[in-house]
């Protein structure tokens, strides 16, 4: 999977979450979950929880603390997913 | 020994108290449940409004009666069941989506049947249903909250 195909995987896995569209529409590898797209922490449980279901990966409490932007979420992934 | 003792901890623990105390007793707890029991006073306040002259229990008041049972007291449960010992310090409903079936009147007994959906990440989420007297089920639902623990703090003095 190239940064591309992670990065629409991870766009479509937060929509139904964001508040700020205009954010959303110009989501990249520094977009910000929480300041930018305004998704509450109750919310990002489940984009975390969706991930792990797309991916097919476990995410522990350590590395969801990690996970509050593109980059670092796609980091996670990549190696998760390559083990 | 009686049901509310061996659950006295968790009622000790919640965060309300009257007039915004819907738990009475705890009547089962498991890590993946509980059910537990209110009875609405008829004197309650809230009767007095709703309706002017035709008293029914409000709907919001049965969402909370369901998260105060369904959620938080199976949250404290199951942050007390953690490893290190751990005290609940903030709580907060994220989502609710009930469907209201039945009425409930003033003085009826009502008990809360929840079933976790997952507790990760703090966030606790919950298939919730509440059954009266008739074992008739008045309204169902999933509600999630979020639930902040940590390590016991002594109270600063006054």
């Amino acid at each position: 999977m190239n940064n591309q195909e992670l990065i629409d995987k991870l766009k479509k896995i937060v929509k139904p979450y964001i508040q700020n569209e205009e954010a959303y529409d110009n989501l990249n590898e520094e977009t910000k979950f929480i300041e930018d797209l305004k998704i509450n922490s109750a919310n990002l449980v489940d984009v975390i929880l969706d991930v792990e279901d797309e991916f097919d990966i476990e995410i522990g409490d350590d590395e969801m603390e990690q996970m509050m932007d593109v980059k670092s979420s796609m980091d996670i992934i990549t190696k998760k997913i390559s083990k | 020994m009686k049901k509310n003792e061996a659950y006295k901890h968790i009622l000790n623990a919640l965060p309300y108290s009257n007039p915004f105390l819907f738990v009475d007793e705890l009547i089962d707890m498991k890590e993946d449940g509980v059910v537990g029991s209110y009875t609405y006073p008829e004197d309650s306040d809230f009767y007095k409004g709703h309706f002017k002259d035709n008293p029914v229990t409000p709907g919001v008041i049965l969402t909370e009666t369901m998260a105060q049972i369904g959620v938080v007291c199976l949250g404290i449960h199951l942050i007390n069941e953690e490893k290190e010992k751990k005290q609940l310090l903030q709580i907060a409903m994220t989502s609710s989506s009930i469907d209201y079936l039945l009425p409930v009147y003033p003085g009826e007994k009502v008990i809360v049947n929840s079933k976790k959906v997952y507790f990760r990440f703090g966030k606790l989420k919950c298939e919730v249903e509440m059954l009266n007297a008739k074992d008739e089920v008045v309204c169902k639902g999933t509600i999630s909250g979020m639930m902040k623990s940590g390590k016991a703090e002594p109270k600063p003095n006054k």
